[in-house]
């Protein structure tokens, strides 16, 4: 995948054939994505794929060994001020000063940004129900989340960037997280990069899903295309059958004797087709269903 | 405006969206002149993407079912509820036509059939009954 889709004016993130090696694994492998102004873009992938990598890659806590990372157009590595101002950014470990108070988090974090917004953050405070007087070591995880999102969101930030934010968070500071990924993007020209492997998540905001896996962007769309592309099939033979013939796009199939069930790619054709594919294999489509995000990130990495 | 979003079963969001706007119309819990909730507040109530409900607003306008108004609402039209009445007669029928497969399938008489949905609509108004009665 290493064609450009995006031009590098409309887009916030430039990722150019960018490989990474930890001692002899190779984390990321020629990794090219391009993340668009505006809207939400969800990074995909399991345990290990190398998402954390790259979103450190962007944030430029990691120097690419080879190709180029841009943000706003800028290497982060060289002008980290220009960059930083602008992003806003949450972390799963969430690495906040353990030994201040709510109240000086917030003071703290606000000497660094001249966008910075003290009413936002003070609604958001309430809204959080975060005391400014507790100390960041007594705060419960979904408390600590919250004041890492705060910090995060009040300076306003053109791009937020959350790596694996709802990850072991009960769903009430899950909600607050999704919510504020949506007000995020409802102002014109926010862009929102997040990492998940709640899929559930990624498909009720995400307009464009990057998927990695073993390093590599194994899949790389917007998630209406996606969506469009995967469909689950089940044909009905007259007689059973041990092995089944090969369908248009198929990436996986299952069954036993009459009853297959396949999950084909058809990207850019027609879902009316498989019908046409399977009556001329003699056989007659039963169930056509489209598929979760859950779904076809489990078809494309077992394939 | 009651809407239920369910990310299992792989049925795009606009299209869940579209597909309960489309039964409130046409039971008559929205009415033609009534105004459908902004974008920017049915996506964060849902928490799902602003461009899902845009995309949602503009397949039911583009049915003819709701109307945008100069003054940037999003409104259920006069012909809505006409309209959606004939989309209820269409998913129904759908239905039925899985439960016909459905029965036909397991060898299950159509007379049978009918037995069954009568036995069923029973149980369900006793269970109503019932219901009212704990109130």
């Amino acid at each position: 995948m290493t064609e450009r889709t995006n031009n590098s004016a409309s887009s916030v993130i430039e990722i150019t054939q960018v490989s990474r090696r930890f001692g002899s694994k190779l984390a990321l492998d020629n990794v090219c994505m391009s993340v668009p102004r505006g809207g939400v873009f969800g990074l995909i992938g399991g345990n290990g794929a190398g998402k954390t990598t790259l979103i450190k890659h962007v944030l430029g806590m990691l120097q690419p060994q080879s190709g180029s990372v841009r943000v706003f157009g800028m290497d982060p590595i060289t002008q980290p001020v220009g960059v930083l101002g602008r992003m806003g950014y949450l972390s799963e470990e969430r690495d906040l000063p353990n030994w201040m108070r709510v109240r000086e988090l917030i003071r703290y974090t606000q000497a660094f940004y001249p966008t910075w917004d003290e009413r936002f953050a003070e609604e958001l405070r309430e809204m959080f129900e975060l005391d400014p007087n507790a100390r960041i070591r007594g705060l419960s995880r979904g408390q600590r989340a919250r004041s890492g999102l705060l910090v995060a969101l009040a300076h306003r930030p053109e791009l937020l960037v959350l790596d694996e934010p709802s990850s072991g968070l009960d769903p009430v500071v899950r909600r607050d997280i999704l919510s504020a990924i949506i007000r995020t993007i409802a102002h014109e020209g926010r862009t929102v990069l997040f990492s998940s492997h709640l899929l559930d998540e990624v498909e009720r905001v995400a307009d464009n899903v990057a998927m990695i896996h073993n390093g590599r962007v194994v899949l790389s769309d917007s998630l209406e295309s996606l969506k469009d592309s995967y469909r689950r099939v089940t044909l009905r033979f007259d007689t059973p059958i041990a092995e089944p013939p090969e369908l248009l796009g198929r990436m996986h199939t299952e069954g036993t004797g009459m009853e297959w069930t396949y999950v084909c790619n058809i990207s850019g054709r027609d879902a009316s087709q498989i019908r046409g594919a399977a009556i001329s294999l003699g056989a007659e489509v039963v169930d056509e269903s489209s598929m979760s995000l859950d779904e076809i990130f489990v078809a494309t990495a077992c394939r | 405006m009651r809407i239920h979003i369910s990310t299992n079963d792989g049925v795009p969001i606009y299209l869940q969206v579209v597909q309960q706007i489309k039964y409130l119309i046409s039971a008559g819990r929205l009415s033609p002149g009534d105004e459908l909730p902004p974008i920017r507040v049915l996506a964060e109530n849902l928490l799902v993407n602003p461009n899902t409900i845009a995309r949602a607003y503009r397949e039911l306008e583009s049915a003819g079912l709701v109307e945008k108004r100069r003054t940037a609402g999003t409104y259920v039209s006069a012909e809505g509820s006409r309209l959606a009445k004939r989309e209820r007669t269409r998913i129904l029928a759908s239905r039925i036509d899985h439960l016909l497969a459905e029965s036909d399938q397991m060898d299950v008489s159509f007379d049978e059939l009918i037995k069954l949905i009568h036995v069923r609509r029973e149980a369900m108004n006793n269970s109503r009954a019932k219901e009212f009665a704990d109130d």
